[in-house]
């Protein structure tokens, strides 16, 4: 019998995890011996200090580290693609928390309680689950077994089942929760499935090990296993035809869990998908990148062409989280080094805009106090000329217009594809976005265009100021038009942080 | 410096205009009116600054954008782009004067997208690298979009939508070839790219150009965004922004794809060609004033892309003229247009009629511009469309007969149009208290027909400087410049 032994833990490396974990239990605990009022400022302070802080931690390991290293006998990585990942983690979860900050208020001082808290309760849970969810990110981006890369999914998930439920007195809320939770699982049922398949063909758990016995590996067991993790990744990724929680989802949950959900979710297993098929699968790189470039293209299709009949712009906005999975999809599929860097700067400026974009409208629903839909939009954009202004720089934005660096991102993701030989996929893209500016400008359409909508002015005059929410925007706003001016770092971190993977081309 | 400042005022006044919370509507458009005409000095400083004689980039700047892919912010002037900067900077001041006494609601946010718009146009004409310039190019629909949204006549919405559909297929369409082009060359520098022979590429800046000028059949969002548009707007899309294109051709479609250029001439000629005379046509049933200056816009691009598809030093030059000139004649006759609406609150020529009586100033000012539209001998549009004819020719009388048709249906539709608004008997819209042009509206319109009446006596005062005025000939200059 062999001796246990002890493995050298590198607690630096983990410190993101560490700090979001430790914020997230003394939110907790601190929380239930405060007073009611008292909990949500504490909550959101320690929440916004620590995920400042795990940025900070990512920030410094990325400095620090040229070359990657694993830690815990091999279990997790550590190196600059994770911690470029965790800084966007953090930094998405940084906006959420502002836009969270006064989700309970309930918007005329009526009775009936809506939004995910009300009187302090639930808060501390809020903000723990919403730490726990970062937490949890922040560990799976540095997976390099299977088995992590299933434990930080299913640690994140679980967290997410719950925030998109915490709405309690909505049953949308609810309902949204019980179908992410239905659907999520099976997703990750799929997800463990593949990994026990590719286990069995190749007696490996660990990314890198998995390449070197692939070869002798039983290729059948091996190529449907590799298919079921990608299909398991792509539910997160909501990649069409793997998406059917999405709109559902984003549209029940509390909009500033959907404004987090929909920028880091994304990040964390993008940058997963892209970690696992370059080190464990170079060898079956023709498979894969096929399989990618097909779900891109249907994800492009799917998410544009429901977009499209939208009403209710939360769900418009969740197709087209839909379609840009599609596009974020398109460099992956070149699997070069073109292409991790298009999809690192890609995150980044779609993180800013998806975060930006839901905290406008939990800012519109707060004020009226109901679902936000093309219709009750209108004259937002003149009552409000700060928020109006922001959302159709964020709209403006997601087609590629020059308000946003997203602009360079597909024009990174096309050059990607362009120069893996793949001009159709470049052009796929080209068709969905012009697919896309009908509904992306109908917002700044209903905005601006329209005249005002407002039913009756709200008691008490104009909405209270929100300044965390009003600060959220701004820095969304920062990040998206900055990481067009300045791309030039921005794109340098990009390139350190794929550097530490081999890509097969 | 000068020519990143030339870009850079504008858009700065704009966002000056926006963040001044305090600016009463008059107090805003004088801002406005004020930075369009300090443009307009740095821009008669650039013209002195150019050195006519040698060609070539002037005034140059340059910046790393991202290193990455060779992406560097780079602009400068070549004596042909400085005559379309020149056009912007005056018709800019005219839309904003114009814009000023029609007293536009929200006046911060329309003088400050108007800025903004003759901001970015600058920059489409000054670009030197692939991606800025296409920077610049998306950069313009944006106020655009939002000057006909909000601003527009009854049916914008259908309008604006169909444009940016539009206009973002071919540019997106042109994204694909910058890609393609620029990592073939290593470089999206304009300045430093080879030649190339892939049809491809240069289909897809076709396709950019083909919608922005427009080219028929590409036109279709033309006829809904001229008329909803309000007059200022359609002034400066229909003088100034279709202009991009034809820069776009000039600076990068001929000096880069000489082969597929040549391979497919007739195809352009005969679109060309064949849009000329359609749209002509339209022009002559069109049933409103804006409907024969959107129409008659169409037919003049279609001829500017004869002549840049002629390729040689006549065609070129007198596509630079007519660029030029017809930015002008257009953004007069639109302005002109917005007069008459504002007087008579209909723009359809059924309901419009003897407005001459009693409006002498409206009346010269309307068949001067007119006149000049119709390509009459010793104007500058006839010394613009001469040279077209002249180096079309040469590929074939055909084209030319072509042309000379169109100018025939020309001076028919221009004598329909004054006919219908200024002649006969007073339509049933026309008041009879309705004035004529105010001092205002003479100060704007006369100084765009001032310096349409300084071209016609003096074309070669754009012709003789531009092109660098080698004897070698200008489309060899053009090549050459392009590596």
């Amino acid at each position: 019998m062999t001796e246990f032994q002890k493995p050298d833990i590198d607690w630096a490396a983990l410190s993101p995890s560490l700090v979001l974990m430790a914020a997230a239990a003394v939110v907790l605990v601190v929380g239930v011996l405060l007073p009611r009022g008292a909990r949500r400022p504490f909550g959101a302070t320690v929440a916004a200090l620590a995920l400042i802080a795990a940025g900070i931690a990512a920030g410094v390991l990325f400095s620090m580290d040229d070359t990657a290293s694993t830690l815990v006998r091999d279990s997790l990585v550590r190196d600059r693609l994770a911690e470029f990942a965790q800084m966007l983690v953090c930094g998405a979860g940084l906006l959420a928390v502002g836009v969270s900050y006064w989700e309970s208020r309930s918007p005329r001082g009526e009775d009936a309680p809506r939004g995910l808290t009300d009187d302090g309760e639930r808060v501390s849970e809020y903000y723990t689950l919403l730490l726990a969810a970062a937490g949890g990110m922040t560990f799976f981006v540095q997976a390099d077994t299977l088995m992590t890369l299933f434990l930080g999914l299913e640690w994140f998930s679980i967290a997410l089942y719950v925030l998109t439920a915490i709405g309690v007195h909505r049953l949308s809320s609810l309902e949204a929760g019980l179908k992410y939770l239905i659907v999520g699982s099976f997703g990750s049922a799929i997800l463990l499935f593949g990994s026990a398949l590719v286990y069995g063909a190749t007696g490996e758990l660990e990314f890198g090990r998995i390449a070197e016995a692939s070869g002798d590996a039983d290729q059948l067991f091996l190529v449907a296993g590799l298919a079921m993790l990608i299909v398991g990744l792509a539910f997160k990724i909501s990649a069409a035809p793997f998406h059917m929680w999405t709109p559902d989802v984003y549209q029940g949950a509390p909009t500033p869990v959907t404004a987090f959900m929909a920028a880091a979710t994304k990040v964390a297993a993008l940058v997963v998908t892209v970690r696992l098929l370059v080190v464990a699968f170079p060898e079956q790189q023709d498979l894969w990148t096929v399989a990618l470039a097909v779900i891109a293209c249907i994800s492009l299709a799917w998410g544009n062409l429901a977009a499209l009949v939208q009403t209710n712009v939360k769900r418009m906005l969740a197709y087209s989280s839909v379609s840009h999975a599609g596009f974020l999809l398109i460099p992956v599929a070149a699997g070069t080094a073109l292409g991790g860097r298009a999809l690192l700067y890609y995150l980044v400026s779609y993180a800013a805009l998806s975060v930006g974009s839901f905290a406008v409208v939990a800012a519109r629903e707060r004020e009226l106090g109901e679902d936000v839909t093309f219709a009750n939009l209108g004259g937002f954009g003149w009552e409000r000329p700060f928020l109006g202004l922001s959302m159709a720089l964020f709209m403006l934005g997601f087609i590629g217009l020059p308000t946003s660096g997203l602009l360079l991102g597909k024009f990174y993701a096309f050059a990607a594809a362009y120069e893996r030989g793949w001009t159709w996929l470049a052009l796929a893209g080209v068709v969905a976005t012009v697919l896309s500016v009908p509904y992306y400008l109908g917002v700044i359409r209903a905005m601006f265009f329209s005249p005002a909508q407002l039913r009756a002015v709200p008691a008490g005059g104009s909405p209270p100021r929100d300044w965390p929410l009003t600060a959220a925007v701004v820095g969304a706003l920062v990040v998206s038009i900055g990481s067009l001016i300045v791309a030039d770092p921005l794109i340098d971190l990009a390139r350190n942080a794929v550097e530490s993977l081999q890509f097969p081309h | 410096m000068l020519t990143t400042a030339l870009i850079v005022l504008p858009i700065a006044g704009a966002f000056l205009l926006w963040l001044l919370p305090w600016a009463t509507a008059r107090a805003a458009g004088g801002l406005a009116l004020l930075i369009a005409l300090a443009e307009l000095f740095l821009w008669v400083v650039a013209l002195q600054r150019i050195d006519f004689a040698s060609g070539g980039l002037q005034l140059a700047t340059e910046t790393v954008w991202f290193a990455d892919l060779g992406v560097s912010y780079k602009v400068g002037l070549y004596d042909f782009s400085l005559w379309l900067v020149g056009l912007t900077a005056l018709v800019t001041v005219a839309a904003v004067a114009y814009g000023m006494w029609a007293g536009r609601e929200r006046p911060r946010a329309y003088f400050g997208l108007l800025l903004f718009l003759a901001g970015a146009t600058v920059g489409v004409f000054t670009a030197q690298d692939l991606l800025l310039f296409y920077v610049f190019f998306e950069a313009m629909l944006i106020p655009l979009y939002v000057l006909i949204g909000v601003w527009g006549g009854v049916r914008r919405t259908a309008a604006t939508l169909k444009f940016i559909v539009y206009t973002m297929a071919g540019s997106l369409l042109m994204l694909v070839s910058i890609i393609a082009l620029g990592l073939a060359n290593d470089t999206f520098d304009m300045t430093r790219l080879a030649t190339s022979d892939n049809q491809w590429i240069f289909l897809g800046f076709l396709a950019a150009f083909a919608v922005k000028a427009p080219l028929f059949p590409f036109h279709g969002w033309l006829p809904d965004a001229y008329r909803e548009a309000p007059s200022e707007v359609s002034a400066l899309l229909s003088g100034v922004i279709s202009k991009t294109a034809v820069y776009g051709v000039l600076r990068i479609v001929l000096p880069t794809f000489p082969e597929p250029v040549a391979d497919w001439r007739t195809v352009v000629l005969a679109l060309a060609a064949v849009g000329l005379v359609y749209a002509s046509l339209l022009a002559f049933r069109a049933p409103d004033v804006r409907g024969v200056i959107a129409y008659s816009s169409l037919a003049q691009m279609c001829l500017i892309f004869l002549g840049l598809f002629a390729v040689n030093d006549s065609g070129l030059s007198g596509a630079l003229l007519l660029s030029v000139v017809h930015g002008l004649v257009s953004a007069s006759l639109f302005l002109l247009a917005g007069a008459v609406e504002r007087r008579t609150g209909t723009g359809e020529l059924g309901r419009l009629g003897g407005m001459a009586r009693g409006r002498p100033i409206l009346a010269t000012f309307f068949i001067t511009v007119g006149v000049i539209a119709l390509a009459v001998p010793f104007s500058a549009a006839f010394a613009g469309e001469f040279l077209i004819l002249n180096g079309v020719f040469v590929h074939g009388w055909g084209w030319a007969v072509a042309g000379a048709v169109a100018i025939v249906l020309a001076a028919m539709y221009v004598l329909r149009l004054v006919s219908a608004v200024l002649h006969q008997d007073p339509g049933p819209s026309v008041p009879a208290h309705a004035l004529d042009l105010r001092p205002a509206e003479i100060g704007i319109v006369g100084a765009l027909l001032a310096v349409l009446l300084a071209l016609s006596f003096w074309p070669a005062g754009i012709t003789d400087h531009a092109f660098g005025g080698e004897p070698a000939g200008k489309v060899t200059s053009l090549v050459e410049r392009g590596r």
